[in-house]
């Protein structure tokens, strides 16, 4: 069975040797704080995360090199290390596609980028199971449905 | 998963159940910033967050011609990528 609601990113990559740090926890002691106007979003690539890591068929998204297309148009490729409620991602072995455009983040290796500035990720294809995703989906509408009724 | 249909036990009431009926169909998205998608629809959730598989995205960009002053070209931007998550709003 898949799980109704998509379980906190931290408990779905325990299934990984290394247990992975929340992606916020880094900023915990800095005062940056999650604006309480951003309603918890139920994360659709960690639902994605979820459903591949209980269906051992497929590796999680997690360790897959992913890229990231940003509301200013950067492109960061890297390999997706954590995905939390509010779609904030960790980045590792950053590339920068058009590093000659954006030369500024060219000695960065590791990001946390903030859910709200990502237009795009672009995810390799043959590591999404696609029908598991459909049927996700449906469940999450039903729910969805229930809740308003 | 049997248990998960589009029959009578997932009525069409509300807008978000016409994109579930879309569900694995080819769907064509326009974007904010004069974008447009072309692709299979695999998930979205109620935040219009999307997951499309064999994406065709289209840019479209105005451009001012250097010469005249006034006279405008749009450009348009052609990508394809094989899986793409974009974020609703």
């Amino acid at each position: 069975m898949i799980a109704a609601s998509p379980p906190h990113p931290t408990t779905s990559s325990s299934t990984t040797t290394k247990p992975l740090q929340h992606p916020s926890q880094s900023f915990q002691d800095a005062v940056l704080q999650v604006s309480a106007s951003l309603t918890p979003s139920s994360a659709l690539v960690g639902l994605l995360l979820i459903l591949q890591s209980l269906n051992s068929f497929f590796k999680t998204l997690v360790d897959h090199e992913v890229t990231v297309e940003l509301k200013n148009d950067i492109q960061i490729k890297g390999t997706l290390k954590s995905v939390d409620q509010y779609l904030n991602i960790k980045l590792d072995d950053i590339q920068v596609v058009e590093e000659l455009k954006y030369p500024h983040l060219s000695s960065v290796k590791n990001v946390f980028i903030r859910g709200s500035v990502v237009r795009y990720v672009h995810l390799p294809g043959g590591a999404v199971d696609t029908a598991l995703l459909e049927d996700a989906t449906r469940r999450e509408a039903a729910q969805q449905a229930q809740k308003t009724k | 998963m049997a248990d998960v249909d589009d029959g009578a036990a997932a009525p069409v009431s509300e807008p978000l159940d016409l994109v579930r009926l879309c569900l694995d169909e080819v769907v064509f998205v326009k974007l904010r910033g004069d974008r447009e998608l072309k692709g299979r629809l695999h998930a979205y959730d109620s935040h219009c967050n999307l997951v499309l598989g064999d994406v065709e995205e289209t840019v479209y960009v105005v451009e001012e011609d250097e010469d005249e002053d006034g006279d405008e070209t749009v450009k348009t931007i052609h990508k394809k990528s094989e899986m793409l998550f974009v974020r609703g709003q």
